[in-house]
C-alpha cells in the first residue's frame, strides 16, 4: 500500500454516534442513531464529497470529525493518532489542524466583532504571535482570499454575503489547517457569489494544498469539486466512489433518487431552454 | 385585456438609516400580475427582491418610505391604514416566509398556528375552524393530519413546516400569494415536491403566486413570467420560455449561463462566475446599474439609466441594445 504514495490525511473507522431523546414519563428513552459505522479516507490534498438528503447524518459526522461532539464508539486517525476519544483539554493542537466552515456566516461569527477580532481570535486562543505578527497575518489572509486589508476594522455587519463567507474562510486559514471541513458552505448564497468562493476554495487547495470534506446536498455542486463522493442515508455511507463513477453509473437507489432529483430540475430547465416548440 | 390583480407604477423603497444618506432599495418598478399566473422574481441579493415582497404586504420596516402606487385586487395599499392592512393581508395578500422555522412559534402546536390564521381573518365558530384546519392540512399533503395538527415545530422536519406555513397561507383564499424563497433550505427532492404542492394550489384556487428566488433554474417549467431584477430595478421581464431561452438583458444572459452546468462527473478548475458584485445601494451610479460588469457596455450605459423597451411583444428590457 505504501507504493500508492498518497497518504491518507484523515482516516475514519467505524464512526457511531447516537443521539437520545429527552426522558418523558411513562416513556423510555428512546435512543436515535445518528451515525453507523462510517468508515472513509481522505487523501492529503484531495476532496471527498459527502452527500444526502436532510437527516441523513452528513452535520453530524462534520461535527464529529472536527470533534465538535464526541462519537461513542470508532476511530477518527489524523495523521498518526486517534483524536475520536481525546479529551477536550488534549485536543486544542488538533482543532488548529481541522477547522470547520459553516452555511450561514452570519451566525457563525459574532456581529460585534471586527474583521480583525474575528481573525485573530484562533491566534490569540492558540496563543501564537505578537500582536504586530498576528496584524501582519490579519492583512495577509483578508488579501488571500480577496478582501481588502482596508477594510480590517469594519465590522461582521458592514460585509455582504459572499464577502462573509470569504472572512469565515479566512478565519479558518488563520491557524494553517490541513483539513477543511465545508459543511453546506456554498449552499445559500447567490449562483454569481456561489461560484465565486467554490472558486476560491480551488486556489486556496491548489496554493495550500488543502484536503477538503465538502458536504452538501447538492450533488450536481459536489460533483464538479470532489474527487470521491460519498452518499450517505440514515446514517450509513451507502456508497463510495471516485466521481466520474458515481456520477456515470450510481449504484444505491439512493444515490440514483439524487441524482435524479439534481438532473430533474436541470433537465426542466434545458429542456425549457433547449426549445422543443 | 382582463384588469391585473396587482398594478406597480413607479413603486420606489426607500430606507433611510441612522447616519446619514438615503439607500434606494427599489427604483421606479412597473409590475402587474394577473389572477391564476405564477410570476418569478429572479434576482441576487441586494437586488430588491425581497423589498418588492415586503411592499407587496406593507410589512417594510419602520425606516422605509414608499412612493410611487400599488394596488392589489383595487386596494390602494400606500394610503390604507394599518387596520385596514390588517384585513388585507391574510384575505388578500399572503406570505410563505423563507424559513419556516423562524416564523412558526415553537411553543404552541401547529394546527393552532394554522387556526389562528382563521380566528384573526374569518368569522368561522371555533369547530368549523377546527375542520377547516384539517381541511387545509390535508390539502397541503398531509395524511396523518390528527397527529400532525398536535405537533410542535421542532417535531416536524423542515418539508412539513413549509408545508405548514403554506396551510397557514392560504387558509382565507387570498388573491395574491408571496414566496419569498420557499425553497432555498430544502434538498432537491424535498424543493421538487413542495414546487409541485404550490403549483396545485394555484391551480385549484386561481391566485396569483408571486415566488422570489436567486435560481432560475427553478423557475424553467413552473413559472408562466419571470422577472428579473438587478440593484432595485427590472431589468427584464417577459414570459418564462422566452427569457429562459433567449434572454435579451446582458445581466439575465449571465445568469442563466451561470445555471449551465455539466454533471458527468469531471472536475472543473474554474467555475463560471460574473466579475464584480452587485453594487451598494447608497452608492448607485447614474448610468445602467449593471454597466460596471457588463461584456457588451457603450459609452452610453455610464450616461444616463435606460428606459424599458419592448424589442418584442409582451417583453420589456431595460437595456441601450435594444432603443435609445
Amino acid at each position: 500500500m505504501a507504493s500508492e504514495a498518497q497518504i491518507a490525511m484523515l482516516r475514519v473507522r467505524g464512526l457511531t454516534k447516537r443521539y437520545s431523546t429527552s426522558r418523558r414519563v411513562w416513556r423510555k428513552r428512546m435512543s436515535l442513531v445518528a451515525l453507523d459505522d462510517v468508515s472513509f479516507e481522505i487523501s492529503s490534498g484531495k476532496t471527498l464529497g459527502l452527500v444526502g438528503s436532510s437527516g441523513s447524518g452528513k452535520s453530524t459526522l462534520a461535527r464529529c470529525v472536527t470533534r465538535l461532539e464526541r462519537p461513542e464508539a470508532g476511530e477518527i486517525w489524523i495523521d498518526d493518532t486517534d483524536i475520536a476519544q481525546l479529551p477536550i483539554r488534549d485536543l486544542l493542537s488538533y482543532r488548529s489542524q481541522i477547522q470547520m466552515i459553516f452555511q450561514d456566516p452570519t451566525t457563525a461569527m459574532n456581529p460585534r466583532m471586527s474583521a480583525a477580532d474575528i481573525l485573530q481570535e484562533p491566534l490569540l486562543i492558540q496563543r501564537r504571535g505578537s500582536a504586530s505578527e498576528r496584524r501582519l497575518c490579519t492583512a495577509d489572509l483578508m488579501h488571500e482570499v480577496g478582501l481588502s486589508p482596508d477594510w480590517m476594522h469594519r465590522r461582521v455587519t458592514e460585509f455582504s454575503g459572499g464577502q462573509r463567507q470569504r472572512l469565515a474562510i479566512a478565519r479558518a486559514l488563520t491557524l494553517e489547517p490541513e483539513l477543511l471541513v465545508l459543511d453546506e458552505a456554498l449552499t445559500g448564497l447567490d449562483l454569481s457569489t456561489q461560484a465565486q468562493i467554490a472558486n476560491l476554495l480551488l486556489d486556496l487547495q491548489a496554493a495550500r494544498s488543502l484536503t477538503y470534506l465538502l458536504i452538501s446536498h447538492d450533488l450536481s455542486l459536489v460533483a464538479r469539486m470532489a474527487d470521491t463522493i460519498a452518499v450517505m442515508a440514515l446514517g450509513k455511507i451507502v456508497e463510495q466512489s471516485p466521481t466520474r463513477e458515481i456520477m456515470s453509473a450510481p449504484a444505491h437507489p439512493v444515490t440514483r433518487a439524487l441524482l435524479g432529483s439534481a438532473t430533474n430540475l436541470r433537465a426542466k430547465h434545458a429542456a425549457v431552454r433547449g426549445g422543443c416548440l | 385585456m382582463p384588469v391585473p390583480l396587482v398594478q406597480i407604477r413607479n413603486l420606489t423603497v426607500s430606507y433611510m438609516p441612522e447616519n446619514d444618506g438615503v439607500v434606494r432599495a427599489l427604483d421606479r418598478v412597473d409590475l402587474d400580475i394577473l389572477n391564476g399566473e405564477i410570476t418569478g422574481i429572479v434576482g441576487e441579493s441586494g437586488s430588491g427582491k425581497s423589498t418588492l415582497a415586503a411592499a407587496l404586504l406593507q410589512l417594510l420596516p419602520p425606516n422605509a418610505e414608499c412612493s410611487g402606487s400599488l394596488l392589489v385586487d383595487g386596494e390602494n395599499l400606500l394610503a390604507a391604514g394599518e387596520a385596514e392592512l390588517r384585513r388585507i393581508r391574510g384575505t388578500k395578500t399572503a406570505l410563505i416566509p423563507q424559513d419556516p422555522a423562524m416564523s412558526l412559534n415553537p411553543v404552541i402546536r401547529v394546527g393552532d398556528q394554522v387556526s389562528e390564521v382563521l380566528r384573526a381573518h374569518s368569522k368561522l365558530t371555533r369547530k368549523q375552524r377546527k375542520q377547516r384546519v384539517q381541511e387545509l392540512l390535508a390539502e397541503v399533503g398531509f395524511v396523518d393530519v390528527k397527529r400532525i395538527s398536535d405537533s410542535y415545530p421542532h417535531q416536524l422536519s423542515g418539508g412539513q413546516r413549509q408545508r405548514i406555513v403554506i396551510a397557514q397561507a392560504i387558509a382565507c383564499h387570498p388573491g395574491l400569494i408571496v414566496a419569498d424563497e420557499p425553497t432555498s433550505k430544502l434538498d432537491s427532492e424535498l424543493q421538487g415536491q413542495i414546487m409541485e404542492l404550490l403549483r396545485e394550489i394555484v391551480r385549484c384556487h386561481a391566485n396569483a403566486l408571486l415566488l422570489i428566488t436567486h435560481d432560475p433554474t427553478i423557475l424553467a417549467g413552473f413559472a408562466d413570467r419571470i422577472v428579473v431584477m438587478y440593484a432595485g430595478r427590472i431589468a427584464e421581464q417577459g414570459p418564462a420560455k422566452d427569457i429562459l431561452r433567449r434572454p435579451l438583458h446582458p445581466y439575465t444572459r449571465a445568469l442563466i449561463g451561470l445555471t449551465e452546468v455539466r454533471t458527468d462527473g469531471v472536475r472543473v478548475i474554474r467555475f463560471p462566475f460574473i466579475p464584480g458584485e452587485v453594487p451598494d445601494p447608497a452608492h448607485f451610479n447614474q448610468g445602467c446599474r449593471f454597466e460596471p460588469r457588463c461584456l457588451e457596455r457603450m459609452e452610453l450605459c455610464a450616461a444616463r439609466h435606460p428606459q424599458s423597451f419592448s424589442p418584442e411583444s409582451f417583453r420589456l428590457v431595460s437595456c441601450f441594445k435594444y432603443g435609445e
